[in-house]
């Protein structure tokens, strides 16, 4: 029986991987070869450039200026999301008053907010983007936002929003907290729930607070999922295309102020006909991407806690 | 009771691993999705040369030599036209020979078509317009679009004895044309210009101003009267470039504007009239005379705002009646205005009019049937398939005189009316055409902080200058010149 085993497992994987490789690796190894030619997307012929592409991306202020953008978010959303997340979790799960023949339990009505906050989970993103743009609707009698500021008489804080330079970027950085806070709230609950309630149940003994428990029980006991989670949200900060692409002035605006990679790259593909110096793009938010990731698993690695 | 106690991390554990392979796996499936959607395979193209385009027997009734029963696929821009002018040919061409049509109607014409045609399979006809079309030059300098010449010298369906190059409007042919050879056909006649409401202007007493300076003063009287002065689609800044380039060529005259076309050194800064038209917007802004909040509003935002009049003018192409028709209210009096004089110095006359022949119908070299395309476009320039587009959408056709003597739509016949006026005054942009990724990107993004009042003129000036030398100087874009 031995001997046939890996023929066995051969056959049974062999037509998955060989669709694996045609459809995702070879692609994905062709980016490489396309990023050095000056590859037009229209024919299908090209012709070798070698790395000017990236020569040029380098010295392209366009580039750095999406990147710049990329990286505020990867700096601000998920620590946001995440931090949202665990609070809501906390608070559905751990936090709420005691009661009688419970250890912990959530706030009243928890089971509804759970709900609640999984919605935007459930909404295609397109559609989260056209909500929003129009919440975000500059006119201070149709634009939703607006219309709400000046019902309760806070006209001078209403604002064009994503046609405000200084505002552009942080009101879509607001919308990706909204529609991913909902996911990190059931996947730390589910977390949370595995957690033995003895170990609170001796810490309550002892005289903690909610605050002492969040930080020296639940947070540790919860960091891996933390973690992965932190990968997860780093990687749609950098590529926030869909709702910059929906939702921004002038794709990117107003004045670049919202630009990201992931857009630049679209629009040197399919607007400027330059599809080997968008293969480039897509190289270099590899690196940026890989990078992120590395770094994360590497630093924020900690002592294992076996429960 | 569970046991809490640290450990070292010594190899992986199960769970540890399967939780990394987890986060791995996030990692590589959206950077793996992502590059392979800009992957595609080359090659495909070899495939088609030795295939044969279906051909029919020529007669008068079929000059371009359509076979019967060969299919035909159209793809047809939809936006704020529409495609039903282009179903109602369809039909037309499926009675006659009894065809397949294959029709598609979509905003995306680029994203779809860009890898059939790397692929070699393009469909038939095109109707190439929209923020995502095609890029037109890069596909005739690769020889992949037909010569329509052929289909100029065909007879046309209302008369066989004129020619279709004999019914269509001259700068529609120019226009048409890379190098020397006519592989464009631009189906419509766009008019831009300043759309206001005749009713509104009716009722508040005020006249459509003639000059720059008129302009600015009738706006502080509709500030005066509650109503904001202009609006535009702050989305999509290209929209007021429509007015500002085209009044920039009014004043300071086509030859100036050929060298801007052209991407000249110092073509922006030496221009007088640059300053002039650049100095009227800073002080509109200055003056708050566009409707708050407009920097944010996208095309149909900005026109539901105007047909509701909240505000009087807006910079808009003949399109917008069609666009606007469910919003516009009943007896609102479309109307646009031609291009305000600067002074006497005006290089151009007054009711002189930006008129371009827009919808451009490309039919690919490389299709199954490109007679077929040809013959479309055919029944699309006879007179009742042009009296259709009019009543359908309310915008002009390149056939010329086929809406005389029917009654036309408010903003259709104001359009028309401005472009009888103009007679050969018509101003024709291509930087826009030629260079998309510079007027609307850059420039747009200066245009947009002009009207917000963040930019002043002078800089304005310059930094467009500064976008247009880049552009100028970066060989990866392809250059074109025009001499008139």
């Amino acid at each position: 029986m031995q001997h046939g085993k890996y023929r066995f497992i051969a056959g049974f994987l062999a037509l998955p991987l060989i669709i694996y490789a045609i459809f995702v690796i070879s692609p994905f190894i062709q980016a490489f070869q396309i990023s050095m030619t000056d590859w037009s997307g229209l024919v299908g012929t090209s012709k070798y450039v070698g790395l000017d592409n990236f020569e040029r991306l380098w010295n392209s202020d366009d580039f750095w200026n999406a990147l710049r953008h990329n990286i505020y978010m990867l700096a601000a959303i998920p620590v946001v999301t995440l931090a949202m997340g665990l609070f809501f979790a906390f608070m559905l799960n751990v936090g709420g008053r005691r009661r009688k023949n419970e250890v912990v339990g959530g706030v009243t009505g928890s089971k509804l907010y759970k709900l609640v906050f999984f919605f935007p989970q459930v909404i295609s993103i397109t559609i989260i983007a056209v909500i929003w743009f129009n919440i975000y609707n500059p006119d201070p009698q149709d634009g939703m936002l607006n219309s709400l500021l000046g019902a309760v008489g806070l006209d001078s804080l209403q604002n064009a929003w994503l046609g405000e330079k200084s505002l552009a970027l942080i009101c879509i950085s607001a919308v990706m907290v909204w529609s991913n806070v909902g996911f990190f709230v059931v996947l730390f609950s589910a977390a949370m729930a595995s957690i033995p309630r003895e170990i609170y149940e001796a810490s309550l003994l002892d005289g903690a607070n909610r605050i002492h428990t969040f930080f020296r029980i639940t947070l540790p006991l919860l960091w891996d999922t933390v973690q992965t989670g932190w990968v997860y949200m780093g990687i749609i900060a950098l590529d926030a295309f869909a709702l910059v692409q929906i939702m921004s002035v002038n794709m990117g605006g107003p004045d670049g102020a919202t630009d990201v990679m992931p857009l630049r790259l679209y629009q040197t593909a399919f607007r400027d006909s330059q599809f080997g110096y968008a293969s480039a793009m897509g190289v270099a938010m590899l690196v940026v991407t890989m990078t992120f990731a590395v770094l994360t698993m590497r630093f924020a690695r900690r002592e294992r806690i076996e429960f | 009771m569970g046991s809490t106690s640290a450990q070292n991390n010594e190899g992986l554990g199960r769970r540890n691993l399967i939780k990394r392979s987890a986060a791995l796996g996030l990692i590589t499936v959206p950077t793996m999705g992502f590059l392979s959607a800009c992957a595609t395979g080359g090659g495909g193209e070899a495939d088609n040369k030795g295939t044969k385009k279906p051909e029919g027997e020529k007669s008068a009734k079929n000059p371009l030599g359509v076979k019967k029963g060969a299919p035909l696929e159209a793809f047809i821009f939809k936006g704020g036209l529409g495609d039903q002018y282009a179903i109602d040919a369809e039909a037309d061409y499926k009675a006659t020979y009894g065809a397949a049509v294959k029709h598609t109607g979509t905003q995306q014409v680029g994203p779809k078509l860009t890898p059939r045609f790397a692929g070699g399979n393009p469909p038939d006809v095109i109707d190439n317009s929209g923020a995502d079309h095609l890029d037109m030059n890069k596909l005739s300098t690769q020889g992949q679009l037909q010569d329509l010449g052929v289909l100029l010298d065909a007879a046309s369906m209302d008369d066989p004895a004129k020619k279709i190059r004999d019914t269509i409007h001259p700068s529609t042919l120019e226009k048409g044309m890379h190098g020397d050879v006519f592989d464009v056909l631009y189906y419509a006649f766009t008019i831009y210009g300043t759309w206001y409401s005749q009713k509104l202007f009716t009722d508040k007493g005020w006249a459509y101003p003639k000059t720059l300076d008129e302009m600015v003063a009738t706006c502080a009287e509709i500030k005066k009267a509650g109503v904001a002065p202009w609006t535009y689609a702050g989305k999509f800044p290209y929209y007021v470039h429509f007015n500002l380039f085209a009044q920039i060529a009014k004043i300071g005259g086509m030859p100036a504007w050929v060298e801007i076309d052209n991407l000249e050194p110092n073509a922006w800064v030496k221009n007088d009239a640059v300053k002039v038209v650049i100095e009227h917007y800073e002080e509109l802004a200055a003056k708050k005379y566009f409707l708050e909040g407009s920097q944010g509003l996208t095309h149909i935002q900005s026109q539901t705002a105007w047909t509701k009049g909240k505000a009087a003018f807006i910079p808009n192409g003949s399109w917008v009646e069609n666009e606007a028709a469910t919003t516009t209210p009943e007896g609102f009096g479309m109307a646009v205005g031609a291009l305000f004089d600067g002074g006497a110095g005006d290089k151009m006359p007054t009711a002189s009019l930006r008129a371009e022949p827009s919808e451009p119908f490309i039919v690919p070299t490389k299709g199954k049937n490109p007679a077929g395309g040809m013959e479309l476009l055919r029944i699309m320039l006879s007179k009742k398939h042009a009296q259709n587009f009019a009543t359908k959408v309310k915008s002009l056709t390149c056939v010329t005189g086929a809406t005389d003597g029917m009654t036309l739509s408010p903003g259709l016949a104001s359009a028309s009316k401005v472009f009888g006026e103009a007679g050969p005054n018509l101003i024709s942009l291509q930087l826009q055409e030629w260079y998309p990724a510079l007027t609307d990107e850059k420039l747009g993004g200066l245009t947009g902080q002009l009207l917000t009042g963040d930019l002043k003129a002078s800089d304005w000036i310059k930094k467009t200058q500064k976008y247009c030398d880049d552009v100028a100087r970066d060989s990866s874009v392809k250059k074109f010149k025009r001499t008139a």
